[in-house]
């Protein structure tokens, strides 16, 4: 992913791939994820008993194969801007519209989690753990939506050929801002299933 | 500067990365790496995974400093303030 404007400039480019605002729309994500991460872990911190026996509840096979499907998922959608910036539309639809399968097979595993958990009787008001655990996974779910919304945005343009060297800046916006949303679940996985 | 091979290793690593980290869950405790030591070792593997997705995925690799700062100093800051409620959570 080369920024095209800064080709022919030895070292390294001055902005990262895709468009400038995204950019600073992925850090403000960041920024509120690592909030919410700060806020789960010093919550753990005051109810360490309570945390670890929940965390005993979760589905931490489920989790593990949601980390699969979204690096999986990443890494399609960085093959798709290869393939469109070596002018090769057809293989990078390809791509995205495997990325998209990725994120759906995502929101469907995770669709199972919560159907389990509501089953369960559990909610937001079960106890400070679960309260965590549903607002933290839900507000990553809607970015995980969001994400496929661009996808398949993305997807449409490029079987269009809307894309191509030179003309990257669309197609390397929305990638970031996926590739984001596989970053904060790769912090999330381990702190909320597994660490105790 | 993005390749296929080097995009291919990259998701290898990571999901070899990915069956550590779930390892680490299940036989964690048959193999001693518990409590502080489990907690370190699971925050090195997703500040592995996460540089990894910035420099490679976000293609940050060629970039400036600065915006590879800003990713890696996400990862780090999130990585500290875990350990530190961690730590005062042994307490």
């Amino acid at each position: 992913m080369k920024n095209t404007t800064n080709t022919a400039l030895p070292g390294p480019a001055v902005a990262p791939p895709g468009d400038l605002a995204i950019w600073f729309f992925i850090l403000a994500e960041l920024l509120a994820f690592g909030v919410f991460f700060a806020a789960y872990a010093f919550g753990r911190a005051n109810n360490v008993e309570l945390f670890n026996e929940m965390q005993q509840t979760l589905d931490r096979q489920a989790g593990a194969f949601n980390t699969v499907l979204l690096i999986t998922g990443s890494w399609c959608v960085a093959r798709a801007v290869e393939a469109v910036e070596r002018s090769r539309s057809a293989t990078g639809a390809r791509w995205l519209a495997a990325g998209i399968l990725c994120g759906g097979g995502f929101l469907v595993v995770k669709g199972f989690e919560y159907a389990a958990k509501f089953g369960a009787g559990i909610n937001l008001s079960t106890n400070t753990f679960y309260m965590f655990y549903l607002s933290l996974t839900f507000f990553h779910f809607m970015h995980v939506i969001l994400g496929m919304v661009i996808l398949v945005a993305l997807w449409w343009k490029t079987r269009q050929g809307a894309y191509g060297p030179g003309n990257m800046n669309g197609i390397e916006s929305g990638a970031a801002y996926w590739h984001m949303v596989d970053l904060v679940w790769i912090v999330l996985f381990p702190l909320v299933y597994v660490m105790r | 500067m993005m390749n296929t091979r080097q995009l291919n290793f990259v998701w290898v690593v990571l999901m070899l990365a990915t069956l550590a980290t779930y390892a680490i869950g299940e036989v964690g405790e048959q193999l001693g790496i518990v409590g502080p030591l489990a907690m370190a070792a699971l925050l090195v593997i997703s500040f592995v995974k996460g540089r990894l997705v910035a420099l490679d995925f976000m293609g940050l690799r060629g970039v400036k400093f600065f915006w590879r700062g800003l990713l890696i100093g996400w990862l780090l800051l999130v990585s500290a303030l875990i350990a530190i409620a961690y730590w005062i959570a042994l307490r």
